[in-house]
Formats: structure tokens, C-alpha cells, sequence
């Protein structure tokens, strides 16, 4: 007999999503986290749409949001021109920045109420197959303790550092032009418009990637960006050091974060016999926003229903588990490959031609706007520029 | 002396960025720190480019 039917590694909202939904469906689970405390340290921007949000949960904790926004400003690199995602409250673009630190845990104690094991500070090591079984044997570390249990599905929900997808034999591992490279300051005293998220967009200051302010309450923001590995010539902390200290001079950093962010193309396949990788640790991951929290959980959900399908026919076969990749790549997945479309083509885009990008967009009604319009309407007043990318949006 | 990747410690976040660029599987955060594996180091310096604060240093 099997030790588990599933085991996830990694309890961050994809890990904690897929061990919760599992356990509710009757499935023997286990949770393992590698670090001593769940959430922590942060490395994330905290900000979610509230639709699909409100979506994902009927009973939403107020403690998991930090701040609601109406919606998003983007500014053009000479600062000249900003475009304002907003419309009404319950619209496509109105967000929440999370408290990722109670909102993790939350998760978790979530998946532990719906039946789900969990061990914290315990490290998967290492995985064998278990061939006259079909099952997986998972190799743990708890202090001195190694230890193995077997189990019919492993989850990696190991994030951006994962080790479960090359275990397993797929190759996850990104290129430089695959990675966002992030830091972040949680920064109190600082004045801004906390009605919005802020984008900075800007080839020269923040190569590749964007700068984000996200409200955390009042007087208080998320600072941080992220720049393309393999196109930034000084250290993103550098670049964002440069911004605060023109625009944020009072400033004062309460906590500093960093992070890595996957922005190359969707993996083929998330799938191999008995394993399916969730969230980070699958790529799942906006290539133009950098969002990945709500894929984590959608993704995660897709793999349950799967994992259930494949325990009931006794079969963890690739075969079997492949319909997780249908599922993924119907849902998000289209939006993951067009959006990394579009931003291979902001990649080669100077500052003068984004400034006249935006320009163009001076008097646009934006009061219905979400991201799919608003780059369509991009296309349609930059046809010379942007023609190519017209076939992504009809 | 044989050249190798060190890390400052006052600087690395353990992020986990360099593990994601790491073809070799020649680092690892262990609990919440990180540690190279030298063995397995090519000196191939993606780690060093995708670090967020520049921690990992080259060491001649």
C-alpha cells in the first residue's frame, strides 16, 4: 500500500490550493514546506485581479487584503503620458494587494482543517520510481532525520527554484532572457495616488521589466521592479535605488524582498508519469504583469480534478496526467502564449517609440478597458509598429 | 588558487533566482539559506547575472 495519494512540495498558494481541494475530495495527502514558516520570507508584489479572486473564493478573509485598487496606472518612459485602467469597481483591473504572510498561512491551515498532512522544515531530497508499482518514492529531510515515503502523484509546487520538474526529467530550467530579476522595498511615508497600481515602463532605467508601486494601506506601498537578466547592465537594486531616492526621498524601507520571476514561454508540457508540476515551479507565470498568484490556484485546481481522475483508474501514467496540460493551456495558458508575444516585441521597443506609443493612446475611452482592449487598441493606432501582433487579438 | 563562486551572505535575500537559471544543479536553498555546490559548478556565471542583489561573487 501507498504511504499517500498525493504529496505536494512547496505550500505556497499552488502547493496549499492542490493539498486543500485533495483533502476535501477524500484524498490522502501530504504538504511538505521547506522552510520553517510558512509565506516567508515574501517574494511577490501582492497584487491579484479581484474578479477571478472573488472567483477562486466565496469566503474571503479581510486579513488576507493589505489594500483594494480601482485599477491600474501605466505611465510612458518620459513620464509625459499615462494610461489609466480603471471602469467601475467590480471591473477587470480593480485589484487587491494581498498580505501574502497571512494569506499563505491562511492556505495552508486551510489544507490541515480539510484532513491534508503537513511537515515544516523538511526538504524533499530526492525522488526513485518505484517501477513495479508505478508509484514515486520521495526522499525528505527533517533535521537529522531521512526519511521516504511512497506516494501515486508528487505536485511540484517548489516555485521558481524548483528541483521536482528536472527530477522528473523535464527541463525547467530558464535562460537569462527568461528572467525576471526582482527587488522590492516595503516603504512607509511615502505620498502617492493609493487608488492604483503604478507601472513604470522605460527601456533605458528598467531594461526589460517594469517598476511597480502597489498600495500595502496608508502612506504605505510596495516599491519594487524587475529587470530582464540578460538585458540589465547594472543590478536591479541599483535601478531601483535611483528611483526612490528621485521620487521617494522620505521614504522609509520597512522590509526589503526579492524574487525571481519566469517570463519565457510556456513549458510544453507540466506533466511526466506521477508528477505535475503547479505555479512557479510550473512557469505559470504572466510574461507581461508578472502575475502568477491566480494561475497558481487555477492551475492547481485543473491538477487536482486530474490527479482524482487518475487515482480512480489506477493509472499516473504521462498519458493519464496530460489532460492537466489540456486544461491549463485552454484556460491561462492561451493568455500566457500571447502575452509573451507581445512582450518579445516590447523587448526591441526604444523609449522614444513606447513614448509615441502612448502618445497615441492620449485620448482614449478607457472606462471599459481591460489588458486584452487596451492592447488591441494599442495595435490599431501603431499598425506600422505593431502589425504583426494584430493576428494575436482577433 | 582555483577560481569559484562565493556568496555574500550581507547581500544574498535567498530568492532563488540563480536556481532557476542553473543548468547544473549546482545550488540549492537549504531551508532558508543558500549553498553552491562546487562540484557541480561550470563557472558559467548565469547565477551571477540573474542574482537581484549581485551576491554572487566570483572568487580568483
Amino acid at each position: 500500500m501507498t504511504d499517500y495519494d498525493i504529496i505536494i512540495v512547496g505550500a505556497g498558494p499552488a502547493g496549499s490550493t492542490v493539498a486543500r481541494s485533495a483533502a476535501e475530495n477524500g484524498l490522502n495527502v501530504l504538504l511538505l514546506e521547506k522552510r520553517q514558516e510558512i509565506g516567508v520570507p515574501v517574494r511577490c508584489a501582492e497584487g491579484v485581479g479581484k474578479e477571478k479572486f472573488n472567483e477562486i473564493f466565496k469566503d474571503i478573509d479581510k486579513k488576507w487584503i493589505s489594500a483594494e485598487v480601482d485599477g491600474a496606472k501605466v505611465y510612458s518612459p518620459d513620464k509625459k503620458t499615462e494610461i489609466v485602467l480603471s471602469g467601475d469597481k467590480a471591473g477587470n483591473e480593480a485589484g487587491y494587494v494581498l498580505n501574502r504572510k497571512i494569506f499563505d498561512k491562511d492556505l495552508v491551515k486551510l489544507a490541515t482543517l480539510a484532513g491534508s498532512d503537513l511537515m515544516v522544515k523538511t526538504t524533499a531530497t530526492g525522488l526513485k520510481k518505484n517501477k513495479d508499482q508505478g508509484t514515486i518514492e520521495l526522499t525528505m529531510q527533517n533535521s537529522d532525520e531521512i526519511f521516504t515515503a511512497e506516494t501515486k502523484i508528487l505536485i511540484g509546487a517548489d516555485g521558481i527554484e524548483s528541483k521536482i520538474g528536472n527530477w522528473a526529467g523535464m527541463n525547467t530550467t530558464l535562460n537569462l532572457n527568461e528572467l525576471e530579476s526582482c527587488v522590492q522595498y516595503q516603504m512607509t511615508n511615502i505620498d502617492f495616488d493609493e487608488r492604483f497600481c503604478h507601472f513604470y515602463l522605460s527601456y533605458e532605467t528598467i531594461p526589460g521589466g517594469y517598476l511597480w508601486i502597489f498600495p500595502k494601506g496608508k502612506n504605505v506601498a510596495n516599491i519594487g521592479l524587475g529587470v530582464l537578466s540578460s538585458l540589465s547592465k547594472k543590478s536591479p537594486k541599483e535601478y531601483l535605488d535611483n528611483f526612490v531616492n528621485n521620487n521617494f526621498p522620505d521614504g522609509k524601507i520597512i522590509e526589503i524582498n526579492a524574487g525571481g520571476v519566469p517570463v519565457g514561454y510556456p513549458l510544453k508540457s507540466a506533466v511526466n508519469d506521477n508528477v505535475m508540476l503547479v505555479g512557479d515551479a510550473a512557469r505559470h507565470v504572466d510574461p507581461i504583469t508578472g502575475g502568477g498568484i491566480l494561475n497558481a490556484m487555477i492551475g492547481g485546481l485543473f491538477a487536482t480534478n486530474i490527479a482524482i481522475e487518475s487515482i480512480n483508474k489506477k493509472d499516473y501514467s504521462v498519458k493519464t496526467l496530460k489532460k492537466y496540460d489540456e486544461l491549463w493551456k485552454n484556460d491561462f495558458g492561451k493568455t500566457l502564449h500571447r502575452n509573451k508575444k507581445v512582450q518579445e516585441k516590447l523587448l526591441t521597443t526604444d523609449d522614444k517609440t513606447l513614448n509615441s506609443i502612448f502618445h497615441s493612446m492620449e485620448n482614449y475611452n478607457i472606462t471599459e478597458a481591460n489588458t486584452k482592449k487596451l492592447l488591441y487598441e494599442i495595435i490599431k493606432r501603431n499598425p506600422k509598429l505593431l502589425w504583426d501582433l494584430k493576428g494575436l487579438f482577433i | 588558487m582555483e577560481r569559484k563562486i562565493n556568496i555574500n551572505r550581507y547581500k544574498c535575500a535567498c530568492c532563488g533566482a540563480c536556481i532557476a537559471v542553473c543548468n547544473f544543479n549546482a545550488n540549492e536553498i537549504i531551508n532558508t539559506f543558500l549553498e553552491i555546490k562546487d562540484k557541480n559548478c561550470t563557472l558559467c556565471f548565469s547565477c551571477i547575472k540573474a542574482c537581484p542583489f549581485r551576491a554572487i561573487e566570483l572568487e580568483e
